[in-house]
């Protein structure tokens, strides 16, 4: 991969998708061959909003190829608080670590931050933009489950605002993938990622019912529809209920369906679906770790 | 009305009709600077039906300025003018980027933040781009300029 900085989906090509997915799988099959890997390396985390998955499983990654973390920890605690730019921030954990992550409220900020830093810098999110690496743990799992050409996958709930949306969308015209957008009319793909997508030669298929095409599906991406979006909860509570899906739903889908999540869930997906066959989401989840670990592994110049 | 010629400075001409008073924002002329400036509105033209057309007196356009200009005013011609004579005539030329001039009109993009960053946008066959957050202008660029 000849890429030091991955801040966007956009820059992923379906060489750069398939050699860390490559790698992903090596890592998953065998662990243990991969964990002196990058014994000194010290990754920075700069996460100016909440995260779980993505922290963790960064965390988890370094550590088991051999490596740790530095954390600059909580916004409140940091000299952000103190009125720091992101520039100036990023300029100064470079110095303490190989390779960074950054979780930013704006969106362009992980592209500002790498023009700043000479060490390997990845979006872990940045704002409604872009989160380059939840799209290559989603790709490795539709691979596992469904395979990544000649499929048909729905992606459904906040188009507008869910960055994991963006990016999957454009990395998925990579493959021979038909892809269906299912959302409230005011929840729709936005311009930019609209005007990518046709760039690309890929049909932008819009609906704003799920049962118009379950049944041809063989990959649904639910996404987590946000209270804030809208003006009322009266409102909200209408629209989000009609992009809920429970094991019900499911039985006009075909028998192969995976049903994907980036997480946290809150009610788009019941918990009665958790036990059926459809359920890849919380093994998506893992698959950060492994996904990752090869990420960073291509980042930190470990050759295959 | 008839403008008499200017002895040194910038002729635009060709200028897309009704877009005059953005190129004097662009060139940050709003009369207090006490330039001397003749402006025609909705100038008749063989070639563009309409056209506008700006002189400045005592002063020649940068390379930003032009390639905002050229985002308005596709058509413009700037005749550089030293001693009444025409000194250079170019054509305005699309740039692949344009920095600095235009504002991101997506308030959650990181450019609009206090960053030691300049706006920057690729531009497109029909608009604009934010390369930092993607944000796509079409409609009403001069709206966003911030010179």
């Amino acid at each position: 991969m000849e890429h030091t900085n991955i801040t966007s989906a956009r820059q992923l090509s379906r060489a750069d998708i398939e050699m860390v997915l490559d790698r992903a799988r090596a890592i998953a099959d065998d662990p243990s061959a991969y964990a002196d890997r990058h014994p000194d390396a010290l990754l920075g985390l700069l996460f100016f909003e909440p995260s779980t998955r993505t922290k963790m499983s960064f965390s988890a990654a370094i550590k088991r190829l051999g490596g740790d973390i530095v954390d600059m920890g909580p916004v409140d605690s940091s000299s952000v608080k103190k009125g720091e730019s992101l520039a100036d921030t990023v300029r100064v954990i470079e110095g303490y670590a190989d390779a960074l992550v950054l979780r930013h409220p704006s969106e362009g900020s992980a592209g500002m931050a790498s023009e700043f830093v000479d060490v390997p810098l990845i979006n872990g999110g940045d704002g409604a933009g872009q989160h380059p690496t939840q799209t290559l743990l989603d790709l490795f799992t539709i691979r596992e489950s469904a395979g990544l050409d000649d499929i048909t996958i729905g992606i459904m709930g906040d188009l507008k605002y869910g960055r994991t949306v963006h990016s999957l969308a454009h990395a998925l015209t990579n493959f021979d993938v038909r892809q269906q957008f299912i959302s409230p009319e005011s929840l729709r793909l936005p311009r930019k990622v609209r005007y990518d997508l046709h760039a690309r030669g890929t049909d932008v298929r819009e609906h704003t019912d799920l049962d118009e095409v379950l049944d041809v599906l063989d990959v649904l991406y639910v996404t987590r529809i946000q209270k804030e979006r809208f003006p009322d909860e009266t409102e909200y509570r209408e629209v989000a209920g009609e992009y809920q899906i429970d094991a019900n739903t499911l039985a006009a889908a075909s028998d192969d369906l995976a049903v994907l999540h980036p997480l946290p869930r809150v009610d788009e997906i019941a918990y009665d679906v958790d036990d059926t066959d459809y359920a890849h989401y919380f093994e998506q989840a893992h698959n950060g770790v492994p996904v990752r670990m090869a990420l960073l592994d291509a980042l930190l110049g470990g050759e295959q | 009305m008839r403008v008499s010629k200017i002895e040194n400075g910038t002729v635009i001409d060709h200028i897309t009709g009704g877009q005059a008073l953005n190129v004097l924002a662009i060139l940050g002329i709003d009369g207090t600077g006490g330039d001397v400036v003749s402006v025609g509105i909705n100038v008749p033209s063989d070639r563009l039906g309409r056209k506008d057309v700006v002189k400045v007196e005592g002063r020649e356009l940068s390379q930003p300025e032009l390639d905002v200009l050229s985002l308005i005013a596709p058509a413009a011609t700037i005749n550089i003018i030293r001693g009444y004579e025409v000194a250079d005539k170019q054509r305005v030329e699309s740039p692949g980027h344009v920095s600095g001039v235009l504002g991101c009109p997506n308030p959650n993009c990181i450019t609009t933040e206090d960053e030691p960053v300049d706006s920057r946008f690729e531009v497109l066959e029909d608009g604009l781009r934010c390369v930092y957050c993607d944000t796509i202008i079409r409609e009403d660029i001069a709206e966003h300029i911030r010179v």
